[in-house]
């Protein structure tokens, strides 16, 4: 490559670099840069902040525990045995990520609304979560499963099948070489997984909108609350999203720290 | 005493295979895709076989017939694979000691360290696998499986990963140890030079047993162009140059 070219090159990547890295970080920068101190406590003292922090919390908690308990095992049964189901089961559990979250939340109406396929089955229990509170943690499910699952696939896959046979022969049970093998080392992408599924349900809007409403205090989390609030009021508005963003940040923090095998090498980096 | 008659179909493989050791050492030996390794998974219940029958010291593993499937946690066989396994989030005592979970910590921790100090890796109990040469690694991977008293033994190319000098030294403690414990011992391996390890050698292709006796038996009248290799009847002179 002749030197002119090599610097065309370099010249290419820098500017493409700073230009996308740029328009990535102006809009938080914005956010924080654009908001007086004062308009910022005025808008933390908002009405709609507390009962949304509160249900955001409680509702991306439960999901997240939900996709997290439910996931590894699909993600582990997808990983161990390679055939034609798993492909498929593979295939269906990332279905979600490509549709888009509205669309996710007319799905859901139609499968579990008082008129949906199983909503008048649910009906008939006394069930009927359209509308409440727990419509929002499924909805919140429904986008972020996807991220965990993945995750959590790949992260099995590279745990070497030669570690699970040997447990096996030391006497541990498939459950017991599950939980002291399988989990410790695909630990890291787990929580990987799992920071990345918690912020993708945290920012969950279109399927909740559809499928749970925006009601204060039972369907109207954070990110339906900022909605709200910007139809009156920017400032607002603006102090929720820098609620939102500091909430992500920290427990995107404390998650890393918590994680079981954090301790551990990257798995690329682990060698034989 | 462990006796195998197994049958299995895997892909292109077609593998029907007979084997009986007493406490001794069989080599088997055979070209790549022969069928050794699935033999192994086949033994160690991690692979079911389409019919047959595994018994070891008169415990019946496996018999198709009878509908007897053993699970793999409950056979008792020790298993070493090529690159050993060994647990990289546990350490050497963590390792050690990952058999023995029905006793109680002090049980545990003393019956490992006894057989690490045995096999010359007593030293090692907070070394992480990573920070282990191939040959700690296999001293080992070897007490981890020893330490539940294991009714046999199966090596799957012990030295592979090692280099030459180490591969020496320890094929040589090696032997000294399986004349020491007696117990039926199979080591799957396509190196000629593990036949010194042997007591027997049975050569696998295409999934058959094509041959089965001493180094010196199948010296004097090789069954197949893999066995003359072997047994260097066809190597007087170095490999040949194409």
């Amino acid at each position: 490559m002749s030197l002119r070219r090599a610097n065309a090159w370099g010249a290419s990547q820098a500017c493409a670099s700073a230009l996308l890295v740029g328009f990535l970080l102006v809009p938080v920068a914005a956010l924080v840069l654009t908001l007086r101190w004062a308009d910022f406590l005025d808008g933390l003292r908002h009405p709609l902040l507390l009962p949304a922090l509160r249900l955001s919390l409680l509702t991306t908690g439960t999901s997240l525990a939900l996709v997290v308990v439910l996931g590894s095992l699909l993600a582990w049964r997808i990983a161990r045995n390679p055939g034609r189901v798993s492909r498929w089961m593979e295939a269906i559990t990332q279905l979600p990520a490509v549709i888009p979250p509205a669309v996710a939340g007319v799905g859901l109406l139609l499968a579990f609304g008082r008129r949906g396929l199983f909503g008048g089955w649910l009906a008939a229990q006394g069930i009927a979560p359209a509308f409440t509170t727990p419509a929002v943690v499924m909805a919140e499910a429904f986008v972020s499963a996807p991220f965990f699952v993945q995750a959590a696939i790949a992260a099995f896959r590279r745990v070497d099948e030669n570690l699970l046979v040997v447990a096996r022969t030391l006497g541990a049970s498939p459950f017991r070489t599950f939980l002291r093998v399988g989990l410790p080392l695909a630990g890291p992408g787990l929580v990987a997984g799992a920071a990345m599924s918690w912020a993708r349900s945290l920012g969950e809007f279109g399927a909740t909108l559809l499928f749970a409403g925006n009601l204060t205090g039972r369907t109207q989390t954070l990110p339906l609350a900022v909605y709200t609030a910007m139809e009156s009021d920017l400032r607002a508005a603006q102090a929720l999203s820098l609620v939102m963003v500091a909430v992500a940040f920290a427990l995107l923090f404390v998650l890393r720290r918590m994680a079981p095998g954090a301790a551990l090498p990257a798995p690329e980096a682990r060698g034989a | 005493m462990l006796e195998v008659r197994v049958a299995r179909r895997l892909g292109a493989l077609d593998l029907a295979i007979e084997l009986s050791l007493d406490r001794e050492t069989v080599l088997v030996a055979g070209p790549n895709g022969a069928g050794k390794s699935t033999l192994l998974r086949l033994l160690l219940g991690v692979l079911r076989p389409d019919a047959g029958r595994v018994a070891v010291d008169g415990a019946v593993l496996f018999d198709g017939d009878a509908a007897i499937d053993v699970p793999a946690e409950e056979r008792r066989l020790a298993y070493l694979p090529q690159d050993y396994a060994l647990f990289p989030h546990l350490d050497v005592l963590g390792n050690a000691t990952f058999g023995l979970s029905a006793l109680d910590r002090r049980e545990r921790v003393r019956r490992a360290t006894g057989w690490l100090e045995r096999l010359g890796a007593g030293h090692l109990l907070d070394r992480s696998p990573s920070a282990l040469s191939g040959g700690e690694r296999q001293r080992v991977a070897l007490a981890r499986a020893l330490v539940r008293t294991p009714r046999a033994l199966l090596l799957d190319e012990p030295f592979a990963s090692l280099d030459p000098i180490a591969r020496r030294q320890l094929r040589a403690s090696l032997s000294g140890w399986l004349r020491e414990w007696r117990l039926p011992a199979l080591i799957v391996s396509h190196d000629p030079a593990d036949a010194e390890l042997a007591d027997r050698i049975a050569v696998v292709e295409d999934g058959r047993v094509v041959q089965q006796g001493t180094s010196s038996e199948l010296r004097r009248a090789p069954a197949s162009a893999f066995v003359a290799e072997l047994t260097g009847t066809a190597a007087a002179v170095p490999e040949p140059v194409p």
